[in-house]
């Protein structure tokens, strides 16, 4: 038993700090992807092969490619974090963990946001770092790829921030993975707009500074809204459970 | 401000509203028939011809109206979401329930006559401009927020969950309309521009208006209709419903 | 009641109502949970025990009514209240990829900062000696249940909430948590409880749940 306050009632719980509080959500969400290897690795073969479908379903020839390939490596990552958004929130959900985080004292939104960016971390990150050599078999020039991959960098997070408001609402419903995609594909529309126009931008010689820039501000938006709407979300899903 | 908290407390109370809603309906229905009706003869019929597109442009005297219609059901949507949020009112929630389908209609209308506009104008039925893009991703839109009203059970769950996705759907609006602008210009100048050029001669312009309006009330009408079927449905248990279907 | 008890009540429900699926499933409902008691919901399976305690919770928000802490409006003072709460649900949010210990460090890090020599102890005294570093997924849910059970070794939360706090227990990890929930009770926690399992403390509270809801001191 507790001895260090009786009676209990007097005793008042302290509560561990805000950035500590998600520290430990990101580490824990971390922890268990690597437990999961598999799991880790299927959004990134997913990208792959989606990416590879294009030159034997359209056309092998380097002009093409080289025109489309930005496009294509954005649709292909994309889709792969649709695909992953579903797990989310679901396992949580499913183990009791979630109801959990929401009856933690730090504000849900900050929890939230640990787990997006965890989200981030095991599924948008690895798809930047092959997509250098996916650029490579689209044939795109050096310069071309270090942007892609840079926008792709500013990119993905977004996409991971909206797609959690999917993930929330959709927590708990039958059709669950379809209708998320559903909800959310319109709100990716802007993202894989600028990131392949910056490409392209690039790939014609244009200066790209601002460009990136204003993915960089979809980024602050998405990081600062999207929590709220998630985490409001969540209490509503967690609520009808 | 009394006054007007008891009747924000009224429009909260579903009986009441189905009430007025009944009393407003013959009148919506009449003066949007007559107004868009007329609007839509005169435009069709009278108005001038277009220099450059001849009688072909005559198709946005219904092009025109259902598009920005479209964009403004979702406006009110919006509204309505907040109302769920903040007072948690049922009535708003049944509004966005009950116009979310009237307005997929309209968008898919102001793209189906933009569509058949293009034709005779660009010579294909659809072409990537930003403003038919825009609608597009609207109807998109429409789409998601009909299927989360019809996944989720739960009326309260239901309501305030539609309601975050009207939210972040409407921040989402400018942001989609400005990039798939942007992406236009990248791609392809738009050779001519779907809306009203700056001198549209009064003959055009009037009719124009007339449609639009009446089409807001025609609007008005079907929103109360379904509003009205809704509020049964829900109140199904409640005395005054079963009086009023069983007499 | 009051009388008996000199400090105030932690936690007041006043006039909950609640519907699910077209069916009521209380109305008028109002209790008030006092420091130093053991408050037990009973009704038969459906009667809306656990969503009762997710309303308490705050986790359930499909009611109407009130639910007060320390006389304040719970959602006014939300921080303060789930700093005071321990809530451990039917689905015990115990990670089946994580070991017990991960487990436990996971579910205290939004609470308190313990080392893991604490954190063991607490294991090992909720009968899990020689498993905290097996990962959860080959425990038994009787082990996995414990896990977050072990939480209330560690806990200063002045108020519990348990749902279905004996499910999946054997025979001797039920009478030692009897006997925690009763020295905690004594010490003057506030604890409320579902639970099939025959439980009879003294000085239990009961909340009927059913036909005719009500509470009974």
């Amino acid at each position: 038993m507790n001895s260090e306050c009786r009676p209990v009632q007097a005793c008042v719980p302290t509560a561990v700090g805000v950035v500590p509080a998600m520290w430990a959500v990101l580490r824990r969400d971390l922890r268990v992807s690597l437990r999961q290897r598999q799991d880790l690795l299927n959004p990134l073969l997913f990208f792959v092969m989606v990416v590879s479908l294009f030159p034997l379903g359209v056309s092998p020839e380097v002009s093409f490619l080289q025109q489309a390939g930005a496009g294509i490596l954005w649709v292909a990552a994309l889709l792969s974090t649709l695909l992953s958004l579903d797990h989310m929130f679901r396992h949580d959900f499913d183990d009791g963990t979630l109801e959990q985080l929401v009856l933690q004292p730090q504000p849900l939104y900050l929890l939230v946001l640990a787990k997006t960016v965890a989200h981030w971390l095991v599924t948008g990150l690895p798809l930047v770092l092959v997509a250098p050599m996916l650029g490579v078999m689209v044939h795109l020039d050096g310069n071309s790829i270090a942007i892609l991959c840079l926008t792709l960098l500013i990119g993905t997070p977004v996409l991971s921030f909206i797609g959690s408001i999917g993930a929330a609402l959709t927590l708990g419903l039958r059709s669950g993975g379809v209708l998320l995609s559903l909800l959310i594909i319109p709100l990716y529309i802007p993202v894989l707009i600028f990131g392949t126009g910056t490409v392209n931008a690039a790939v014609g010689g244009a200066p790209v500074g601002a460009y990136l820039a204003l993915l960089g501000a979809f980024l602050v938006l998405a990081m600062t809204l999207a929590p709220f709407a998630s985490a409001a979300a969540l209490r509503i899903s967690l609520s009808n459970s | 401000m009394r006054l007007m908290w008891q009747f924000f407390h009224k429009l909260g109370s579903p009986k009441w509203f189905y009430g007025i809603a009944g009393r407003w309906l013959p009148w919506l229905l009449i003066s949007g028939l007559i107004l868009s009706l007329a609007g839509i003869v005169w435009g069709l019929g009278f108005a001038p011809k277009d220099y450059l597109q001849g009688n072909s442009y005559r198709i946005i005297f219904i092009h025109v109206p259902t598009a920005f219609l479209a964009q403004s059901i979702y406006i009110m949507m919006a509204t309505a979401a907040v109302v769920t949020l903040v007072w948690r009112m049922k009535l708003a929630d049944m509004f966005v329930r009950s116009v979310a389908p009237v307005g997929a209609v309209l968008t898919f209308l102001a793209l189906f006559t933009g569509a058949v506009w293009g034709k005779p104008t660009w010579g294909t039925w659809w072409i990537w401009d930003a403003r038919l893009t825009s609608m597009l991703i609207l109807l998109f839109l429409y789409f998601g927020v009909m299927a989360l009203a019809a996944a989720i059970a739960d009326e309260k769950s239901s309501a305030r969950a539609v309601a975050i996705l009207v939210l972040v759907g409407v921040i989402n609006i400018p942001i989609i309309k400005y990039s798939v602008e942007w992406w236009n210009t990248l791609h392809q100048p738009a050779t001519f521009k779907l809306t009203e050029k700056p001198s549209m001669p009064a003959e055009m312009w009037v009719p124009l208006l007339m449609v639009v309006l009446g089409l807001y009330l025609l609007f008005g009408w079907l929103a109360f209709v379904r509003m009205q079927t809704e509020i049964l449905y829900r109140e199904r248990r409640t005395q005054w419903v079963k009086a009023f279907v069983r007499p | 009641m009051s009388e008996q008890n000199a400090s105030a009540p932690l936690l007041q429900a006043v006039d909950l109502y609640c519907e699910r699926d077209d069916r009521i499933l209380f109305q008028g409902l109002g209790c008030s949970i006092v420091p130093g008691t053991l408050t037990r919901v009973e009704g038969p399976n459906g009667s809306g025990k656990t969503t009762l305690l997710r309303i308490l919770a705050g986790l359930h928000g499909g009611f109407e009514g009130e639910v007060l802490w320390r006389g304040e409006s719970r959602d006014a003072s939300r921080e303060s209240f789930l700093r005071n709460l321990l809530y451990i649900g039917h689905r015990p949010g115990v990670k089946a990829l994580l070991t017990p210990l991960e487990n436990l460090r996971a579910l205290m890090s939004g609470r308190r900062e313990l080392d893991d020599a604490r954190l063991v102890d607490a294991l090992e005294r909720s009968g899990l000696s020689g498993f905290t570093d097996i990962p959860c997924q080959h425990l038994s849910a009787g082990q996995t249940r414990r896990v977050a059970l072990a939480r209330l070794v560690l806990s200063d939360e002045p108020l519990w909430i348990l749902d279905e706090a004996f499910t999946a227990i054997d025979h001797d990890g039920v009478a030692g948590l009897e006997q925690l929930l009763a020295s905690r009770v004594a010490q003057g926690g506030a604890v409320i409880v579902t639970t099939h399992h025959a439980l009879a403390l003294p000085g239990m509270r009961r909340i009927r749940l059913g036909q005719e809801s009500h509470c009974e001191f």
